[in-house]
Formats: structure tokens, sequence, C-alpha cells
């Protein structure tokens, strides 16, 4: 991956994910890392390979398939001193284990006065594109960045990736870090070019809480995260030809949310479309809108548009759901029809 | 797992070795073309093939009578022919068509048809056991002398509502068998590397769920093993476990890199263990039936099975209008 001619190390989410954890396993004993096939597999999705081979199957743990049994077991290890990473291998999953993310995990700091942190990394894939159902194609984000007492954060590229993992397993707070399928650079379920970016070698962090105007514009917002952000991106491109110049917001955090830098945008064009491959209702869409309206609805020189996922079960058939999926000429739409 | 102890069973007849040859060989036929329609990007997602399990479905379907239920995992297309499901309902499902049991809804890991008493294809791992559970539960509460196969994985076993089912179901006398399917992986994790109680059929005397460990690579041995579980059901006297030691010779999904396991330790298991070579076997040995019949049964599933893949590919797919229906029941 090493272009020797730019001095860029253009790295996958995937690779920036592993190399994140790998570092911080290197400065921190207390972090271990465990989830289903995370070992000599590498993880699903590739974000823990290596892992195994460094640091041995004491620090980096398969499980076996007990969901409820692991999730809540770092949650203990996590007030008792350690610094646990774990994956829940889809988002969708955690319909058997959702007890341990939002009762336990998300509430023992707030019912310990502060007395028991959790500081633990809970990380799983989002989001579909690739034909598999309803029950491993779901984003979720709002379901999470519901609930009070996690953090929530989901990258769009590797340079986030990188800085935000090792953000969240500094962080004394539990991180839900949610990783989108499609941006992991795993040739089988497709390459989003956009996400696989310069990554530098040496340890950094991402501020949790802080979103970043990815792209300059004064015609209209466009607020995304994750996937979402790519296809914003690709949006303004197409609106450039049309002489529309967009400006991209890329949310990176959900929880905290960055509110200002969406305000802040719209302040300046007028103008707001919310991309969230969620499903339509009560999420990351309707909170980015309503958070607009509520501070300066007079900032808004039309009616705010979101590009999401419509509430119905995500079906298998290809057609069916790429018809359902956000992208670029749906955001496109969405503008022209201001 | 052991050798071979070679079941002789006199009282077989011809028929029912040659019904169990097709059968089994219908679901490998079938599996192999989903794996080309795969390959062709006819077929999406993750598809979780059944071969080298066939012994286990078709012999307990040899055991079930009219009107018992069955309720598996995402690895479910062996299951569905095996009670009688139209393939070509079932390979159009694959490709996402109109003609699929889901109208291309739910794709390879759902499916279901409540005129076969198939309850699904589930996507989360253990998912499908308290299902069967309430299967069970409704049956006897409706008196209807039915029993649930539940079929579950050796990796499925690892999960809390797995035990949270028997011992409802053993509380309430359910007529559900537990049918554990240990292929011996779950995914890339070995059960050696998941328990240290390896025998999983024994998990059950902790809620006074009789069982047994069976050789599921004998189609006679688990239909045998089926007959004594459906019997106990049958009989009132509640749960029963049948962990069916079987082998997968494929990846977990197409999508697998196969890396935990050796080319070696397949090659073995299919050369030496292969369900449907014992069938065979048996067939000619016993001259139940000559190298002609058996070609000629070849060439049949092969007929039925090319036949549903055309029916895959011609089957149009859905109109877009069906994104909005079945979210909820139609009104009656
Ligand atoms: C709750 C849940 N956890 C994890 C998964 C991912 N997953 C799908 S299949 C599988 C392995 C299951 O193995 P086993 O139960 O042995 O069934 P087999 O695939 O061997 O038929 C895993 C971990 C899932 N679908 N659902
Ligand atoms: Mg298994």
């Amino acid at each position: 991956m090493l272009d020797t001619q730019t001095n860029e190390r253009r790295l996958t989410i995937a690779r920036a994910m592993a190399e994140a954890i790998q570092q911080e396993m290197q400065a921190d004993e207390r972090v271990f890392v465990m989830g289903e096939d995370i070992g000599a597999l590498g993880g699903v999705f590739g974000n823990t390979r290596g892992l195994v081979d460094e640091f041995g199957r004491e620090r980096v743990r398969d499980t076996p398939i007990s969901e409820t049994a692991f999730i809540s077991a770092a949650v203990g290890a996590a007030m008792d001193g350690m610094r646990p990473v774990v994956e829940l291998m889809f988002v969708d999953f955690f319909g058997v284990c959702f007890d341990a993310i939002y009762n336990l995990m998300a509430k023992n700091t707030y019912f310990s006065g502060g007395n028991c942190a959790v500081p633990m990394v809970l990380m799983t894939s989002t989001g579909g594109g690739y034909s598999d159902a309803g029950q491993h194609s779901q984003c979720l984000y709002g379901t999470f960045a519901h609930l009070p007492g996690m953090k929530v954060v989901s990258p769009s590229n590797a340079y986030d990736a990188k800085g935000l993992m090792t953000a969240a397993m500094r962080d004394d707070s539990p991180v839900v870090y949610m990783f989108h399928k499609g941006l992991q650079g795993m040739g089988w379920l497709g390459t989003e070019e956009g996400a696989i970016v310069d990554t530098p070698e040496t340890g950094y962090t991402v501020e949790i809480g802080k979103a970043r105007v990815v792209r300059e514009g004064k015609d209209v917002t466009l607020v995304g995260l994750a996937m979402g952000v790519h296809n914003a991106l690709k949006a303004a491109d197409k609106l450039a030809e049309e002489g529309v110049s967009a400006e991209v917001v890329d949310l990176v955090s959900l929880v905290p949310l960055d509110r200002e830098t969406v305000l802040n945008s719209v302040a300046k064009t007028g103008r707001l479309i919310v991309v969230d491959e969620d499903y339509h209702s009560y999420g990351v869409s309707g909170e980015i809108i309503a958070s607009v309206c509520e501070h300066d609805v007079s900032k808004l020189k039309a009616a705010p548009k979101r590009v999401t996922y419509p509430d119905v079960p995500i079906p298998y058939a290809r057609h069916m759901e790429q018809f359902c999926l956000p992208n670029p000429d749906k955001i496109v739409a969405a503008y022209k029809a201001m | 797992m052991a050798t071979r102890k070679t079941t002789k069973k006199p009282n077989i007849s011809a028929e029912e070795l040659l019904e169990y040859y097709r059968d089994m060989l219908l679901i490998r036929r079938f599996e192999e073309k989903a794996g080309q329609l795969y390959g062709m990007g006819l077929i999406g997602g993750f598809c979780h093939l059944y071969i080298g399990q066939e012994a286990v479905v078709v012999g307990l379907e040899a055991a079930a009578e009219e009107g018992d239920k069955r309720v598996t995992s995402y690895r479910d297309h062996g299951h569905m022919l095996a009670c009688g499901m139209d393939p070509k309902g079932v390979m159009a499902e694959l490709t996402g068509r109109e003609g699929g049991y889901s109208k291309g809804k739910g794709g390879s890991m759902h499916m279901f048809s409540k005129e076969k008493n198939f309850y699904g294809g589930h996507g989360i791992v253990g998912a499908q056991v308290p299902i069967g559970a309430g299967l069970a539960f409704a049956d006897k509460y409706q008196g209807n002398d039915r029993v649930t196969f539940t079929y579950f994985g050796d990796g499925a076993a690892n999960q809390g509502q797995v035990y949270e089912t028997y011992n409802m179901a053993e509380l309430w006398d359910l007529p559900v068998i537990f049918v554990i399917e240990n292929n011996q992986y779950a995914m890339g994790t070995s059960v050696k590397r998941s328990t240290k109680s390896p025998s999983l059929w024994e998990r059950g005397a902790a809620y006074g769920i009789p069982g047994e460990a069976v050789d599921g690579m004998d189609v006679l041995a688990v239909k045998a093993a089926g007959q004594k579980a459906v019997d106990h059901c049958r009989a009132g006297k509640g749960p029963y476990i049948l962990e069916v030691k079987t082998y997968r010779y494929r990846g977990h999904s197409m999508s697998d890199p196969a890396k935990y396991r050796t080319r070696e330790e397949v090659q073995k298991m299919r050369e030496e263990r292969d369900a449907i070579e014992h069938v065979r076997t048996l067939l000619l040995e016993g001259k139940h039936a000559s190298e002609d019949d058996l070609k000629a049964i070849d060439k049949e599933i092969k007929a039925t099975v090319n036949e549903a893949a055309e029916f895959a590919k011609d089957s149009p797919e859905p109109a877009l209008d069906e994104l909005w229906t079945d979210i909820y029941a139609e009104v009656s």
C-alpha cells in the first residue's frame, strides 16, 4: 500500500482500524480485543487482521457465539480496569444483546455516580448494498445515538477511522464505533475509493464529537456520515457541473453531535439535505433537521430534505434494495425539488 | 468422528434406500447449482450451502409424519427441499425473483412455507430455537399430536437463548426435537475452540432432557434416532435432543477464505464418509439397484435442478410496488 512516489500511506478503513488497535495494544497493556472470529480470521471485515499474531490469543480472544455474555463481560472487565475492544459482527445482531449495551454499558457510569466508568469500545459493522437482506444490512445509527450514555462514531475514511479508534480506546466512556461494510475495502463488498486515504503511521487521535466540512460550498449543505459522505461528495460533483456549489459536512460522530458545524454551514448556504442510509423516520436525518429548525428557522431558504432509506425492512432482491438506497442522483433530485 | 460402523439393516427396503439416495442427491445437485449461479452473480449476499450434511435432514424427514413442523437457520436450502418445497421456488428466491417463496424479499436465509410446515430460514444465530419451542407449544395447546424439528448448529449451541428454551421446553413437556447439526465449525471457529464441553447433546441433562449423539453421515442411523425422538415426543414425554455429527464440505458461505481447516481434512471426509456414497454402496452391494438405475436417477435429478435454475433465471424481478406490501399483514 505504500506509495513511495508521493510518500502517502493509503490505507483501507479495515487496515486503519487494525493499525490503531495494534498501536494502542503496544502502548497499553489493558487493551484487549474480543469477538467472533476476530483472531485467526482477522474479523469478517478485516479490522483485526494480524493482531492475534502479534499479541496472542490471551489478548485477542475469539469468543463463542454468545453476544450477551461477552459484551456484558466486557462491561465487567472495563469496570475493573481493563480497556476492552469488542466486536459485534453485524449491528443487526444487537437484538440478542442490547441489554448488555444500553442498560449496562451505557448506564453503569451514571448509576454509579461516576464511580464505575466503563471505558470500552464496541465496534460493529453497518450498511447494505450487497443483497444480504434485512437482518444483515441495517445501519441503526439512530437506534444507538438515541440512547444516552454511549458515544457513537462512524468514520467515512481511513484517516478518521484510525484517529477515531485511537480516541475511542483512550476515552473513559463507552464508544460505539460503527463502520460501514461498503467502506472497508474488502473486495467482495465493493470498494469505495474515496475511503482509502493517506493515513499517518504515527499514532494520532481524531476528536470525538467534531464534524468536519469536507467540501466547501455556498448554495446547499449536504450532511452525511460514513457512506452518506461519499454519496454527498459525488452529488456535489454533479451539482457543480450544473453550477451549484454544495458544501458537504461529514458528521464523523453522532454522539456527541456537533450541531454547531452544521448550523454554521446552513447559516451560510440556507439549504439543507441530510443523507442517511438508516431508516427515514425517527433517525439521524430527523435530528439534524430538527436541530437546524429549532436553532433558527429563518436561516432556511427552503424546507430541508432528507435522502434516506424508506421505512421498510431491507429486501433481498438486488434491484429492490438498490432502489431504496441513497445515491448521488437522489441527492441531486432532492436539491432540484427544493 | 469415529469410522463408520457398518449399519446392517436387512429390514431396510430397496425403495426406502432409493428414496434417501434421491433426496440427498437432489440437495447436493441443487446446492452445486446454487454455487454456480452465485459465481455467475445471479445470487447475492451470503449463501450458505448444505453440501455434506444431506443425510441429516433426509434421515429426519424420513422419521417425520405429515403435519410435523420444522424450523432452522440460514443454512436452510436442504431442509426446504427435504420437506417437499418446490426446488423452483427455492432457487427463484435465491435469485431474488417474483417466483421465489418470499417473492424475492427474503433471499437465501429467509424463506417459509406454511403449506409444508417449514417455519424459516433465520439469519440470527440461535433465534430459531425458541421459535421451535413456540411451534411445539401451539401444537400441544391445540392437541395436534405434532412434533417440531428445531435445527441449529454447534455454534448456535453457545447462545443463551438455547438454554432458556431447553428449560421451558422440558418444564412444559413440549413436543420439540432439538437437532444440533454439529458440522464441527461455526464460521472459522471449530467446536474445540468454542467449548470445553464438546458433547453438545449432554447439556440437555442439566434440564432433564434426554438425547443422544448420532452419526450424521449415515442416513439410516439418523432415521433410526429420529424415530426414537419422534416417538418420545409424540408419547407426550417432552423434548428430545439429537446431536447429529456431520460435516460441511464447502465454506461457511460463498465468501469464506477457509483458512481454519486443511484441504486434507475436507478431502478425507468426502472420500471416507460421504453420506451419498454410503447409500450408493448399500444400493449396489445389496443389488437393490444397478449402475444404470442410479445413472437414470442422476439424470432425472439433474433435469429437476436445471429446470429450477431456468425458472429462477426467467422469473421476473419483483415489482417495486412490492417493497411496501407485506410489511404488515393484509387485512383479511
Ligand atoms: C446472533 C448472531 N451472531 C453471529 C452471527 C454471525 N454468524 C452467522 S453464522 C455463524 C456461525 C454459526 O455456526 P453454527 O451454528 O455452527 O452453524 P453452521 O453455520 O455451521 O451451520 C455466525 C457466527 C449471526 N448471524 N447471528
Ligand atoms: Mg457449525
